[in-house]
């Protein structure tokens, strides 16, 4: 069937208004709060911007990985989906907002940085040509321009594709798309390992970069799933959506959960066995005091209550039950980023209090800004992707 | 020839699309005792004919339940509880390295329970009969047409009636099924010697195959840097040291592991006068003696250390223990003669521990006693 015969039922709608007043007003409480507790309380701000830093890399970044991988692998039910992913992986660009306090503290939060406890100390004096300031500035830096880089390349054909209709720019799309993964991989490896594996710079664990990919992917397929299935309640997405692709990215979540449970047993299984001093004192931190409710909770947050969420068929297929798992399952993803900052900052027992929730809120608010920006003046639905029609017409 | 009967009305299709508007157009017509055979799984022909959702699920669930619960109780049980083992000092009950197996064995339990239920509750599995097997209708279907069979048990059946539904769905080949009563009762064809036969040669040719290439074929030999590590042989020779000897003597002064050495070597009286029996005489150390005395002394000394022992003839036998001199003897001096031995008698030091010789001794004072008892001791 040639491109011509396809009359695509498509009516660009605008998200209503309400969206961008609860943006600003979230965004504008958030900002008061967080520069109230900035002032108050600077490193304990800092160790919670690194949370939400890398909160909302996971989003913007795995989100843009969702992009390359539906090209790469020639995926065909997503294509309805793929501007969410495309709108969402804009909030790249305000990450660096966000890592503004921690990047002011470093002192505070990275011991690496004091050069005279690496001189003294052997073990960071070996990790000393990675872990110094500057080398860790210019990876910063560098992570973050090769991720806007990527992003210009994919969102730029993709819009273009819209007006043009030219099959090319997925062919072009697909290329980048290979070179966008392995990259995406190691920028995301040093992402984890900067930022959230570094703040202990003696532990030591091979699997944690994929440890923290892991619950990023799921993060950015649950905010996916939960856009996804409100704008289609509104009737803002294409109509024909079937319950086959709701059902796609609910086994996608429940896989990814999975998958989260996986590594994150692995890691700690083999460091619980190995049981080498500087592998264990890590969970051993975690388990002094309170923390040790979270990381007995960690297991049931991530995994059990997902996993029970998503079993079964009609709850993939059910979008208000999917809503709820996407919900829980983000809120699950800053509590697994949380438990792993925030035991450097309080060793004995929870810290939990105002000061976490300023963050959580200015993001969110940022978040919800930057989509509503982003959809205005873009279409909805790919309507140029060659593969429209197919992804309409997928059934399982 | 026996009476044969009408089982189904069968029409053929040449593609996926078509037999889903057939299959359609037959819910509409309100038929509900039909089905449809297909080359290959035809996406999405299950909501078409309005299936309820497989409770097949529910059988993994179960089994794989089932298979993680027999799992973890079997663990516990075997290294938790009935034979303990500490394994790399980790708890008796180490959770985080049984979880792996736990998930092995639901996986497995889960998925080949789940094949077999299916085979053997939806399938009727010793049952291998079915009114459509070796017809043509089957043979069409297994190669490339999409078929449907509206069975003659539908309350709406008419023959002529669904024969001319089938042919205004432009279906091909639109024919009956026949079938013989006792043809689908036949659920012993399973059980006949061919068959059976069959099944084993297929069994032992697959495991004969299996083992030959795996073991024989393909066979190497695992990490095996613990077999194949460096050492010293006990009457090797080496150009390591200067005397060319693998086997070392010890340093001068030096003790094994746990030994203590004895101090009062050929010299009987200062043993008698320093050492003292370390242990009391409760119910416990004679109990060790008694058996140590029974297996390492009785065959010489006998049972009641009188000396007419079992042995008694084939050399010169031991005096009685009961004698004045003995009785008289300080523990340190049997203590002595135990561990260096005297006249024909060989030293024990090998057999028994010091603690072990110092709980005999106990036992020869008590047998002692009760040879020559006071008059005090019935009080």
């Amino acid at each position: 069937m040639s491109e011509s015969e396809f009359k695509l039922d498509y009516v660009k709608k605008d998200l209503p208004l309400y969206v961008r007043n609860v943006g600003l007003i979230l965004s504008a409480i958030g900002l008061i709060i967080v520069v109230i507790s900035y002032l108050a309380d600077p490193v304990r701000t800092a160790y919670n911007s690194l949370i939400l830093t890398a909160f909302v890399v996971s989003i913007g970044v795995c989100s843009l990985f969702l992009v390359a991988l539906e090209y790469i692998a020639g995926a065909v039910w997503s294509v309805v989906f793929r501007r969410i992913s495309e709108f969402l992986s804009t909030v790249v660009f305000i990450a660096p907002i966000i890592a503004i306090p921690f990047l002011l503290n470093l002192h505070n939060v990275f011991i690496w940085t004091h050069t005279g406890t690496v001189a003294k100390d052997a073990v960071l004096a070996v990790k000393a040509p990675y872990l110094n300031v500057h080398f860790f500035l210019i990876r910063f830096a560098v992570i973050f321009l090769i991720w806007w880089l990527f992003y210009f390349i994919f969102i730029r054909n993709s819009q273009k594709q819209d007006i043009t209709r030219d099959q090319k720019l997925t062919k072009i799309n697909i290329v980048f798309s290979g070179i966008f993964i392995p990259v995406f991989g190691f920028s995301i490896s040093i992402a984890g390992i900067d930022w959230l594996m570094s703040i202990e710079p003696k532990w030591y664990s091979t699997i944690f970069a994929v440890y923290y990919f892991a619950g990023s992917l799921l993060a950015a397929l649950a905010a996916l799933t939960l856009i996804a299935v409100r704008m289609n309640e509104k009737g803002l997405l294409i109509p024909g959506l079937m319950k086959d692709h709701f059902y796609s990215l609910g086994a996608l979540l429940f896989a990814f959960t999975n998958f989260w449970a996986y590594i994150a047993f692995s890691q700690y299984m083999l460091i619980w066995y190995a049981n080498l001093p500087e592998e264990t004192f890590w969970f051993i931190n975690r388990t002094q005091g309170s923390w040790m409710y979270l990381t007995i909770g960690m297991a049931f947050a991530r995994f059990v209550i997902p996993y029970i969420l998503l079993l079964t068929q009609p709850s993939k297929m059910n979008p208000k039950r999917l809503k709820i798992a996407a919900v829980w399952i983000l809120l699950s993803h800053w509590y697994d980023l949380y438990w792993i900052v925030m035991p450097n900052y309080s060793k004995h027992g929870i810290a939990f209090s105002w000061n976490e929730i300023a963050f959580p809120v200015l993001v969110l608010g940022l978040i919800i800004l930057v989509f509503y920006s982003r959809s205005r003046k873009v279409n909805l639905i790919p309507v140029g992707d060659p593969k429209l029609k197919r992804s309409l017409e997928f059934r399982l | 020839m026996k009476e044969k009967t009408l089982f189904s009305i069968t029409g053929l299709f040449d593609s996926s699309d078509e037999i889903g508007h057939a299959v359609e157009a037959v819910v509409k017509a309100g038929y509900k005792k039909y089905d449809v055979n297909t080359p290959f799984p035809v996406h999405g022909l299950d909501t078409k004919m309005k299936l309820p959702p497989s409770k097949l699920g529910y059988f993994a669930l179960v089994l794989g339940l089932m298979g993680a619960s027999a799992a973890l109780f079997f663990m516990w049980w075997s290294i938790s509880k009935d034979y303990p083992i500490i394994i790399g000092g980790k708890p008796y009950f180490a959770l985080p390295a049984f979880i792996p197996i736990t998930f092995e064995v639901t996986v497995l339990t889960a998925s080949v329970g789940t094949v077999l239920t299916m085979l053997f509750l939806f399938f009727r599995l010793p049952n291998i009969n079915h009114p459509l097997q070796d017809t043509n209708y089957m043979r069409n279907v297994s190669n490339d047409k999409f078929g449907i069979s509206i069975e003659a048990e539908d309350p709406l059946f008419e023959a002529g009636k669904v024969k001319d539904f089938l042919k205004s769905l432009n279906a091909q080949d639109v024919g009956e099924i026949y079938f013989e009563e006792d043809e689908t009762a036949d659920s012993t064809r399973i059980f006949s010697p061919k068959f059976i036969a069959f099944l084993i040669v297929t069994a032992v040719i697959i495991s004969g195959v299996t083992y030959f290439t795996l073991n024989k074929l393909l066979f190497m030999d695992p990490f095996n840097f613990m077999e194949e590590q460096q050492r010293f042989a006990p009457e090797g020779q080496t150009t390591f040291f200067k005397d060319t000897r693998m086997m070392r003597t010890p340093p001068a002064g030096a003790v094994a592991r746990g030994a203590m050495p004895y101090m009062f070597a050929n010299e009987p009286d200062s043993a008698a006068k320093e050492l003292i029996n370390p242990l009391q005489p409760d119910e416990k150390t004679l109990a060790l003696g008694r058996e140590k005395f029974n297996t390492y002394c009785s065959p010489c000394h006998d049972y009641l250390a009188k000396g007419n022992s079992r042995l008694m003839g084939q050399f010169p036998n031991p005096p009685s223990l009961h004698s004045e001199k003995v009785r008289n003897w300080p523990d340190g001096r049997i203590f002595h003669v135990i561990t260096e031995g005297q006249n024909v008698m060989p030293s024990y030091a090998k057999q028994l521990e010091p603690n072990e010789r110092w709980a005999v001794i106990l036992y020869i004072r008590a047998l002692q006693r009760a040879m020559n008892a006071k008059e005090g001791d019935l009080k």
